[in-house]
Parts: C-alpha cells; sequence; structure tokens
C-alpha cells in the first residue's frame, strides 16, 4: 500500500464546487417544479438562474482543465473488465473478491466509472444544459426587439430538463453511496476531499483477503 | 506575519466587493415616478360657465339647456350623435353574422335581461332626453342630454323612470353654470348603479371609489394619485375610449395598462416577459369588489312569490343586500371575490335579440380567445350566473316586458305573470312567441380592469405556479411551470429515482450484514471511535 497524491487541486474544487451546485439546483429546480416549498418560487427561480450561471462558468473551466491536461483520456471507456467490476459490486465484494482494477493517478476510474461519468458528460449534463438554456431564453428577445425560442413548445423543453434532472438525481444516489465503497467507508471521500489516497502499489497484480486487516494496522 | 496582513487586506477587499456586488438599493421607478408627476396636477377649466349671460336665463325644460349649450359648442352634438352613450349599438362585423350593429339595443344581459319594451326606466342612463320607447329619434341634438356628463354641482339626477329626463328637484341654471369635465360621479352615476344598485354588474366599479384609499384602488385613492374616471378613459369627439365587452365586440379604441405604463413596466425582465400572455389585471387586482359586494347570480325562476297578503316582498342576506327580490328572483351577492380567468383576444361575441340557441348554459356574451392566440392575454373575469326565460319551441331568449307604470299593461313587475309578459315584450321587439316558456341558464362575462391594488398585494408566483389548484388550474392549451407536469416522466423518474434508493440501501444492508458475520463491524467501530 502506498499514499498516492491521486487528485489534484483544481480537480477537487470543480468536484466539491460541481457537486454543490448541483445539489442546490436540484433543490430550487423541484421547488421550482413544485415538488415541495421552501424559498419560495420567485426566489427558487432567481438562484436556480444564478447557480446554473455558475455551473456554466464551472462547466467551461473544467472542459477547459481536462483537455489541456489531457485528463479527457481518462473517460475513454473500455469494455475489457467492465463485466468483471459489475461482477465485483454484486457478487465479488461480498466474497471479499480482490478490486478486478487497480486504481492508480494514471487510471483513476475503474471501467464501470468511465462509462458512467461519460454518461453523465455526454448526456445528463447536455440535456439538463441544453433544455436549461432553452427554457431560460425561451420566448426572449435579442437586440431587436424579435422574439427568439417560440418555435419549440416549452413543454418539451421542460421535459426534457425534467428528464435531464431525474437522471442526475439517481446518479447523486448511486454515486455517493459507491464512494463507500473503497477500502474503508470514507477512503474514497477523503482522497477528494484531501487528493491523497492509500492505493495498492500499481505492479501488484493481485491482492487477497487478508488485505484489508494489514492495512488496518499500517494505520 | 506578512502573510496574515496579505490575507486579512484580501479577504476585506473581497467582502467589500461582494457587499457591493450583491447589495442593491432598490432604483426608482422612473417612468412611474414621471406617470405620478403628471396626473398630480388636475387640469383646470379656462372658463368660467357661471358668467355666460345665456347660462343665467331661466330654462324651463332641460331641452333649452342644450340649446344653450349649442350656441357656443356648435359642432358637438354631431359628434355626440355619432356616440354609442347615445346610439346604444355600435357596427361590428362578427363572424357567422356579417356586420351587425350591437349595443343595448339587441343584446341582452343577465341582470334586467334587455332594455327593449323598458326603455321608460332604462332610459335613466341614457344620454338624451325622452327615451321612452323604441320610437326615440336619434337625429335630434335638442335631446342631448349635455349635464348628465358635465354637470359639476353634483345636483343632477335623471328620474325614476322618466325616460331620461332630469328629476324634477334639479334646478337646471344651477347645472348649467357649473359644467366641466366629467367627475367620477358622473360617470358614477350611471356605471356604478348600473343593474339596478351599487356594483350589482361590473363587481369593479361601485360608489366606493368616490373615496377609496390605495388598497381599493391605486388610481382613484383619495390619499393617492386621485384620479378621475376621464384621466384614463380620454375622449377624442365624444368618442370616448375604453371597451366594456358587455356590449362591445371588437378590439379597437381598446384602453390598455400598457398605454400610461408601456410594455416593460417592471425592473424585473422575468415580470416582463409575462406581459405577452398574461394582462397586468390578472396580477394587480387580485380581488374585486372589495368594500361592497357585487350580484354574482340572478336567479330570474324564483321571481313572483307573494306574500300571504299577495304583496310582493324582499330578503335581505347579511351584508344586506337584497337576496330575494318578487319583482326579480333572487340573488348571490360576493365581496372580495377571487376573479375566474379566461383567455381574451378582445374580441366577444353577443347573444343579440333573435339569435337561436339550444346549447346551456347560454353566454349572453363570450369573450373570445384561446392559448394559441397570439393576441390573446389571460384575464380576470367576473362571471354572472343565473337562468332567463326561454322559448323551448323557437329557442330564443324572451325580451320580458318588466316595467309599466300601473298594472294590467302586461308588465312583470306589476302583474307577475310571465305569459303576459313574455307576450307583449317579443311582440314589441318583433319576435315570435309560441307561448310556452321556461327558464335556462345563461352565464356574462365581465372583464376586471378597476380595483387595481398596491404592487405590494399583487399576486405572488406561487399563487399560479403551483399544481395545488392555483388561480389558473382551470386553464389549458400551455405548459405552466410549477402548475404542469407529465404523467409519465414524473412516474418513470420517480421509479428511476427510488429503484436507485432501494438498490442502494439494499446492497448497504448486504455489506452489512456480511461484515456482520465476520466481526468486522465491530473492530471497524473500535477503530473510528
Amino acid at each position: 500500500m502506498e499514499k498516492v497524491y491521486i487528485y489534484k487541486k483544481f480537480e477537487r474544487f470543480w468536484h466539491w464546487s460541481q457537486a454543490a451546485l448541483i445539489f442546490f439546483l436540484a433543490l430550487t429546480g423541484f421547488e421550482i417544479h413544485d415538488s415541495f416549498q421552501l424559498l419560495g418560487f420567485e426566489i427558487a427561480v432567481a438562484y436556480h438562474r444564478i447557480a446554473s450561471y455558475l455551473l456554466l462558468g464551472l462547466i467551461g473551466l473544467s472542459i477547459f482543465w481536462h483537455f489541456t491536461t489531457g485528463e479527457w483520456k481518462q473517460y475513454i471507456p473500455t469494455i475489457s473488465k467492465l463485466k468483471a467490476q459489475i461482477q465485483y459490486y454484486t457478487i465479488g465484494m461480498f466474497r471479499n473478491d480482490p478490486h478486478p482494477t487497480i486504481k492508480s493517478a494514471r487510471k483513476k476510474l475503474n471501467p464501470l466509472q468511465a462509462m458512467v461519468y461519460l454518461g453523465f458528460k455526454l448526456v445528463m449534463a447536455p440535456i439538463v444544459i441544453l433544455s436549461g438554456l432553452l427554457y431560460m431564453y425561451f420566448k426572449t428577445y435579442d437586440a431587436n426587439d424579435i422574439i427568439i425560442i417560440s418555435d419549440i413548445p416549452l413543454e418539451y423543453i421542460a421535459w426534457a430538463h425534467t428528464i435531464g434532472a431525474f437522471l442526475l438525481l439517481s446518479f447523486i444516489v448511486i454515486h455517493v453511496y459507491m464512494t463507500t465503497t473503497g477500502h474503508t467507508l470514507t477512503t474514497n471521500i477523503k482522497a477528494m476531499l484531501t487528493g491523497w489516497e492509500i492505493l495498492d502499489k500499481e505492479d501488484k497484480s493481485t491482492s487477497n483477503s487478508e488485505v484489508e486487516p494489514t492495512k488496518e494496522k499500517e494505520k | 506575519m506578512n502573510k496574515i496582513i496579505t490575507f486579512t487586506v484580501l479577504g476585506t477587499v473581497l467582502i467589500l466587493l461582494a457587499l457591493n456586488l450583491f447589495h442593491k438599493e432598490k432604483p426608482l421607478n422612473l417612468a412611474q415616478y414621471e406617470l405620478k408627476q403628471k396626473y398630480a396636477v388636475q387640469p383646470s377649466s379656462s372658463v368660467d360657465h357661471s358668467k355666460f349671460t345665456i347660462l343665467q336665463e331661466q330654462f324651463d325644460t332641460p331641452q333649452e339647456v342644450t340649446e344653450a349649450c349649442l350656441t357656443c359648442h356648435n359642432e358637438r352634438h354631431k359628434e355626440i350623435i355619432q356616440s354609442s352613450h347615445w346610439n346604444w349599438e355600435r357596427l361590428a362585423y362578427e363572424e357567422g353574422k356579417g356586420i351587425t350593429s350591437v349595443g343595448k339595443k339587441n343584446v341582452l344581459n343577465n341582470f334586467c335581461i334587455g332594455a327593449s319594451s323598458n326603455e321608460q326606466s332604462c332610459a335613466k342612463c341614457h344620454i338624451g332626453f325622452g327615451m321612452g320607447n323604441n320610437t326615440f329619434d336619434f337625429e335630434n341634438a335638442r335631446n342631448v342630454d349635455c349635464m348628465v356628463c358635465h354637470d359639476g354641482s353634483e345636483e343632477y339626477i335623471k328620474g325614476s323612470a322618466m325616460a331620461g329626463y332630469p328629476d324634477r328637484s334639479v334646478n337646471l341654471n344651477n347645472v348649467a353654470q357649473s359644467v366641466g369635465r366629467p367627475n367620477k360621479i358622473n360617470c358614477g352615476a350611471c356605471h356604478f348603479y348600473s343593474g339596478g344598485g351599487n356594483n350589482v354588474k361590473h363587481g369593479d366599479l361601485e360608489e366606493a371609489l368616490l373615496s377609496c384609499d390605495r388598497n381599493t384602488d391605486v388610481h382613484m385613492a383619495s390619499n393617492g394619485i386621485n384620479m378621475s374616471c376621464v384621466d384614463c378613459h380620454t375622449a377624442d369627439k365624444h368618442q370616448i375610449k375604453g371597451k366594456l365587452y358587455s356590449v362591445s365586440s371588437t378590439d379597437v379604441n381598446r384602453l390598455n395598462c400598457d398605454d400610461c405604463h408601456g410594455a416593460k413596466p417592471h425592473h424585473d425582465e422575468l415580470l416582463n416577459r409575462h406581459f405577452s400572455k398574461v394582462s397586468c389585471q390578472t396580477c394587480h387586482i387580485p380581488t374585486y369588489a372589495k368594500e361592497n359586494a357585487t350580484k354574482m347570480a340572478w336567479k330570474w325562476s324564483e321571481a313572483g312569490r307573494l306574500d300571504e297578503n299577495g304583496n310582493a316582498f324582499h330578503e335581505e342576506d347579511s351584508m344586506g343586500n337584497h337576496s330575494y327580490l318578487s319583482i326579480k328572483g333572487e340573488f348571490v351577492w360576493e365581496k372580495n371575490v377571487e376573479p375566474e380567468y379566461y383567455w381574451f383576444n378582445g374580441q366577444a361575441t353577443h347573444y343579440a335579440l333573435g339569435d337561436t340557441v339550444s346549447e346551456f348554459p347560454i353566454q349572453v356574451n363570450r369573450l373570445l380567445g384561446d392559448a394559441h392566440d397570439s393576441k390573446a392575454k389571460i384575464y380576470p373575469v367576473k362571471v354572472h350566473r343565473g337562468d332567463q326565460i326561454y322559448d323551448p319551441e323557437t329557442k330564443l331568449l324572451i325580451q320580458p316586458r318588466l316595467y309599466s307604470e300601473s298594472k294590467g299593461d302586461s308588465a312583470y313587475w306589476m302583474d307577475f305573470d310571465w305569459q303576459l309578459s313574455a307576450t307583449a315584450g317579443m311582440k314589441e321587439v318583433g319576435l315570435p312567441y309560441s307561448g310556452h316558456y321556461e327558464f335556462v341558464e345563461t352565464e356574462m362575462y365581465w372583464p376586471i380592469n378597476h380595483m387595481v391594488s398596491p404592487k405590494e398585494q399583487a399576486l405572488s408566483c406561487e399563487e399560479c405556479h403551483t399544481s395545488n389548484n392555483g388561480r389558473l388550474a382551470n386553464l389549458d392549451g400551455f405548459y405552466l411551470p410549477g402548475r404542469d407536469s407529465n404523467d409519465w416522466i414524473e412516474l418513470l423518474g420517480n421509479i428511476l429515482l427510488w429503484a436507485s434508493v432501494a438498490g442502494v440501501f439494499i446492497h448497504a444492508l448486504a455489506r452489512f450484514f456480511k461484515a456482520l458475520s465476520k466481526n468486522e463491524v465491530e473492530s471497524e467501530d473500535i477503530k473510528y471511535d
């Protein structure tokens, strides 16, 4: 085992501010959807808009970061070991089987994560962002006082936005839960907070059921 | 140490910056401020009519006053003779009917039904003298009643059932010398008391507006800008701006809030965007009939009950309004009424005498427009419901004869006999009557435009943007955020969400039991405690 600096400063800032914004957008968004009452419709709408602009800015920064650092390659999906990863979460981990993949700074995401996160970036986020922008600028005026976005019925825009929101909610539930499946319950969350994570050595091809107790001793 | 200083300075700068960015004084609404300045000064008359010798002569008949007026204002009578206040009708194009004339002469209302055959009484609100029956000469300028609108003495009143002639108590000289720009009471004398009492018809026009505070009406409030009717309802050549859709049907010469307030009256862009689909009145008139109750229902079918001595009687409700009158039937009055909301594009159709109908309730006037109509907006509306006398064989609504001075003249209010009343009324308007009558449900639609509340009392977003029976719950054809959702998306979305939660929970439980069986939980507990 070794302590590895796996999440860089920007990465952590991006993750946590995005998490906070998505939580806040879900809260205000579902209030606008009349799922519950908390801030009041008017304030919820105003804050939802501000948060959405902040999220857009943040996503802009993160896209820049991913491409300049080459981190985008982390999300290239592979199907090798995808099945093994699914088997691990459904069966393997109850038999104390080893992780089928090794996490490292070079390869932070297991195949299932890469697939899901890519889905997040290519499906869920675009659905809510594009429908959100259409929603926000629906029947507004351009510089020449000509009405824009009047051909798409508002209900289609709203439906797409709601579908995206439900997908994201479901993602959050599972994502938050999956953070507890590291070496200990809090290993992964601590890593995302501090950047440092205790990982198996990359060259070590297998580990066995005795890993857990030894690791505890190390600490 | 240097680091601490740097951080303190930086922190302070950031806090100050944030304060500056997020704290904004509410800016002055300059457009509204200018309007207030404009209407703060009331126009004053450039002449004093009491100094004209012609108005100091003794007047024996009201027509002599009119003649005196016309010696100076020698073309004004032509304008009056063109006006709907005089003619009680306007020409309009109506789909399916072509060019028709629409007005009090031929449309029916949901209150005293119609003026035809009852002119002697109804002409109390005609701007002429002597319209006692349907033979009135609409070309005779001598019969124009200038005083009813221009009296400044508050002394002029029209006599009851005197065909539009002034009450005998009126001193015509006083009135003639006081004339000027119409005051609230000049308009209100008819428009407040139409239908036989204060606030019976409109719901948003009543005598309380003569002296009210801003909570009742921000425009007419005595402690506010104290505007009079004609400040907004301006008149070019006596053609007064503004439409009342109980008798009007076209979207011309209409008076709109944005004539003064503009199309972007709020500082909030999001609120301004409502302008294209939501009328100002919808949010800014949360309730009407704020001071005195208005009549919401009128059942003619209940009329005619007499007391043990065979006399007409009346009953009152808890607010002191007539809930029953033998001559008119049963009424429902309400105060502080929440309007109903309808799409309305400025066009209306009317039941005109002679129209056959077989769908009930009959809408004696119908506001046109729907969500897909680019000119339609959501308006607050008073809907007056009731029933009226109807001929099931000819399928015509019946114009009954109601008023007469004495018994034995077929008037319902004297003889309490619908058969006679219907026969006489229909004969007078030249329509057939089969001899059979029944009572059918009728509705009348009154867009609400007055009694604008202070902005603090305007509707909040939630009153419409809610799925829980909001104010616009009954309007369809459009997506209203907060009110609407797609049932399938809601169902599948919730299944997805709760399946995720359940899946996660089951997975966690399985891990917990697995750990328990290996006694790992205890070891972990020790470690983390």
